[in-house]
């Protein structure tokens, strides 16, 4: 710093030095303009205007409110209810319409996924992955694909949706059995019958005593082919696709002791509306089925809760056998 | 309390930077002092110190010449083009807004007449503020501080509230004896009706900003009606406050104490760039007209009239030499001018000058003509830049395409075994229309043997290797399109292409991968 005493003045300007010097550039002591110290000073009452209406001071368990009462909670909760508000007709539009004929709007359709494909990632992705291509090692089914246990239209993925598969909370729930053939199948039998199965998709030759089991043990719900049944919700044997795995192995094990996947029904946990917006993302992701022109759509559910009833019964029977 | 010893003769050999030095401190040495610098040489003491100076106000004289009509001319020229821009209509269809230039945030476009840029073309915005950046640059390099001088628009406004200043308490001396009078009935009706003239101007000023936002007819009906959003009428308050208070009081501080242009200017100037600057070797030694007649050996062309100081907007005296307070305006040249014509000396005592022209000049040279001084390496290079950006902008956007697709596939899952064995693979589409109408595009695969495509808008009914699809008027529409190949193929790079069917039938393509079951592995 400069001696006090040096009170040099630079000649041009009349300006004190305030005694700085940089390869003989020296710092003029020029006076800040007083309209300066006023901002400054209004930054000081600002800031204690800010601290009395808004949050500011930590404390021990919580900050200073603020005369205000404003959080940034508080201000999301703001914004989150005006997204609700604005989604509203929206929300309205789609309950008042029917999910088949969800397609025929393509922007509502276009909503409804939009709005299924958020409520998925909430709820749907800890079984049926991400992207809902499904986990084969567990047999949660992949979603992507062509391929449906108890129907791809809209109408049907809504109702397992909302009752679930195999799901104790609903009586309506989708549920069939199949009845474990451990100890009823020899090994060599095992075998054969692995064979036929293998055989319907193209896979490996089959052998008279294969077909001959298979139509005796499995044709009534896999169908003689092989193609299954959406009604029953026995899969389709005849495809390119396994729900538990295409390995020899892994098809033996499901015969001698069948896993049995279970969905839990989402009625009575997320709102219709929200139920709807799942299926048109569900329906959307490469494999939905057009509704087949001749069902009748209110025997649908009925005839499924039939086949329910009756598919009961041979697992009690499956039940029993062992 | 003048300075009787005659000035130094000009060292044709010194730099100009120390022309310039020199020039000051042997102005300010001979100039007039001011009471307090008077009282400060006559105690021989240092100055007291002052912590904070006071904001002097300036009453600048009416002045009439050639650089004030200039000055107006600009004025009425940037104000016009201000308030009048939003009103202007440009057709574009049913689709697109009629305002010719026009800022949409909400929907992300820049209409400026027959342009229309979106978010991604924003290196046009960056090309014009890079032009704008190096045209100040070669402004500076040729005629100085122009900019400040005459289109800023602090100085134009400042300018303008300087106006209402003279029409409400009169011309400068008048507005001293108000500005020192107390206040009274009469004072407090001036201050309020020209306060409320500042504010007036300051509105429209702030309201004229947000039409650029909007559309201007329906924003303006809107604004007076309340209908208008809150960010309009915050817009419109905080402008009008910064103009009231910019314009009508901090005026010339702005450009001494805010404003970082003067500073970076102070570092573009050189030694052959013009500048405002009072031709000391011919004005020294100043004395009064009675003075000078009697001894017109002693004295020079400078009468010490002050009218220089009188005229300036910003308050200074342009006879100290080249300050961060002078923006060039050149209305001491005007108020010269007038004196030197009434004295019958010749004009051009303060001028626009080159500091190199100038020490020709002092040193007896014949003056060197303007337009040569201003051809130099840095001015053409500044030039040269400053057009190739342009040209370069305006090649890009005349070959532009209003047709781009973007394709990126599912990475989760990659590819999807079908029932029947096919392997399908999803892409999410961004097909994006420029154009103000509808368009109808065609999504074509190539490359891909047996491919089948369909879109998320219809059934895998309607599968094909083709696909059209309609994109609104000036929209991005993401479609999700699933393609699949028949059993057995494998993974390979095909390409999706768009074609717009209509007579441009503009185009677009994106080489992508396939991915097959065993890719991964």
């Amino acid at each position: 710093m400069a001696d006090t005493n040096d009170k040099r003045v630079d000649q041009p300007t009349g300006t004190e030095f305030v005694g700085h010097e940089w390869d003989g550039i020296e710092e003029l002591n020029t006076p800040l303009p007083r309209w300066w110290l006023w901002t400054f000073y209004a930054t000081v009452i600002w800031g204690v205007v800010y601290v009395v209406l808004y949050p500011a001071w930590p404390l021990i368990e919580k900050g200073t409110e603020g005369v205000l009462g404003w959080s940034s909670r508080g201000e999301l909760a703001e914004e989150m209810a005006l997204a609700d508000l604005a989604r509203q007709s929206v929300y309205e539009q789609i309950a008042a319409t029917d999910i088949e004929k969800l397609p025929a709007s393509p922007e509502l359709m276009q909503q409804a996924i939009a709005g299924g494909s958020a409520a998925f990632k909430v709820n749907c992705v800890q079984c049926h992955g991400a992207a809902a291509a499904g986990f084969e090692e567990y047999g949660y089914p992949n979603l992507n694909d062509d391929d449906w246990i108890w129907g791809g239209t809209l109408s049907d993925i809504e109702y397992t949706l909302v009752h679930g598969i195999r799901w104790e909370g609903s009586n309506q729930t989708r549920v069939n059995y199949m009845p474990a053939f451990e100890g009823i199948l020899s090994d060599q039998e095992l075998d054969s019958v692995v064979d036929h199965v293998l055989s319907l998709s193209g896979n490996g030759q089959s052998s008279a005593a294969g077909a001959e089991l298979y139509t005796n043990n499995c044709s009534s719900c896999h169908q003689p082919a092989g193609e299954g049944s959406q009604l029953m919700g026995s899969p389709a044997l005849n495809d390119a696709i396994w729900l538990y795995g295409d390995d020899r192995a892994l098809i033996r094990q499901q015969i001698l002791n069948p896993k049995h996947g279970v969905m839990p029904g989402w009625g009575e946990r997320l709102d219709p509306v929200t139920i709807k917006m799942l299926a048109a993302y569900v329906h959307s992701r490469g494999g939905g089925e057009a509704p087949a022109e001749t069902a009748p759509e209110e025997d649908n559910p009925e005839s499924i809760a039939t086949m329910a009833d009756a598919s009961d019964a041979p697992a009690v029977e499956g039940d029993d056998q062992p | 309390m003048t300075n009787p010893e005659p000035p130094p003769p000009p060292d044709p050999g010194r730099d100009w930077e120390g022309a310039l030095t020199a020039e000051k401190s042997k102005s300010v040495s001979v100039s007039r002092r001011s009471g307090s610098d008077r009282a400060r040489s006559a105690s021989g003491g240092p100055p007291p110190t002052e912590l904070y100076a006071k904001q002097k106000t300036v009453h600048n004289q009416r002045i009439d010449g050639p650089f004030r009509r200039f000055k107006w001319f600009v004025m009425v020229v940037t104000l016009a083009i201000y308030y009048i821009t939003p009103w202007i209509r440009w057709d574009r269809g049913p689709f697109a807004p009629d305002q010719a230039v026009l800022v949409d945030l909400a929907n992300r476009r820049f209409y400026m007449f027959n342009i229309e840029i979106w978010p991604h073309e924003f290196y046009f915005v960056a090309g014009l503020l890079i032009m704008a950046g190096i045209g100040l640059f070669l402004v500076t390099s040729a005629v100085g501080r122009a900019w400040c001088g005459y289109a800023c628009p602090q100085t134009v406004w400042t300018d303008l509230f300087q106006h209402v200043d003279r029409l409400f308490d009169g011309d400068r001396n008048a507005r001293i004896r108000l500005d020192k009078a107390p206040w009274g009935p009469s004072k407090v009706a001036r201050r309020a009706s020209k306060w409320t003239v500042y504010l007036l101007i300051s509105f429209v000023t702030g309201g004229a900003w947000i039409l650029y936002f909007a559309d201007a007819p329906t924003l303006f009906v809107d604004f007076f009606t309340g209908e208008a959003a809150v960010v309009a009428y915050a817009t419109v308050a905080i402008l009008t406050f910064t103009t009231f208070w910019l314009g009508g009081f901090m005026r010339e501080q702005v450009c001494v104490y805010m404003c970082p242009w003067p500073r970076i200017q102070t570092a573009m100037l050189d030694e052959k760039s013009l500048i405002v600057t009072y031709k000391d070797w011919r004005g020294e030694q100043r004395g009064s007209l009675k003075k000078a007649k009697k001894n017109p050996d002693v004295y020079g062309d400078c009468i010490d009239c002050l009218q220089c100081v009188a005229v300036c907007p910003t308050g200074i005296d342009i006879r100290e030499g080249t300050q961060i307070g002078c923006i060039t305006c050149a209305l001491c040249i005007d108020a010269c001018d007038r004196v030197m014509e009434d004295i019958d000396r010749p004009r051009g005592l303060i001028d626009y000058a080159t500091l190199e022209g100038c020490e020709k000049e002092a040193a007896g040279e014949a003056p060197m003509p303007i337009l040569k001084q201003l051809l130099r390496p840095r001015t053409v290079i500044y030039s040269l830049v400053w057009g190739g950006i342009g040209l370069a902008m305006l090649f890009a956007l005349g070959t532009r395409t209003h047709t781009d697709l973007t394709v990126s596939p599912d990475r989760s899952p990659p590819f999807m075994l079908m029932k029947d064995g096919s392997v399908r693979n999803a892409f999410t589409l961004r097909l994006r229309n420029m154009e103000s109408r509808p368009r109808e595009m065609e999504i074509a695969v190539l490359g891909l043997p047996g491919a089948q495509m369909w879109t998320d808008r219809i059934g895998r009914d309607a599968a094909a290797p083709t696909q059209v699809v309609t994109v609104p008027a000036d929209e991005t529409r993401t479609v999700r399109a699933y393609v699949t190949v028949p059993s057995g193929t494998n993974g390979r790079e095909f390409q999706f292409q768009l074609t717009s069917l209509d007579e441009q039938r503009e185009q677009d393509a994106e080489t992508i991968t396939f991915t097959a079951p065993g890719d991964e592995r």
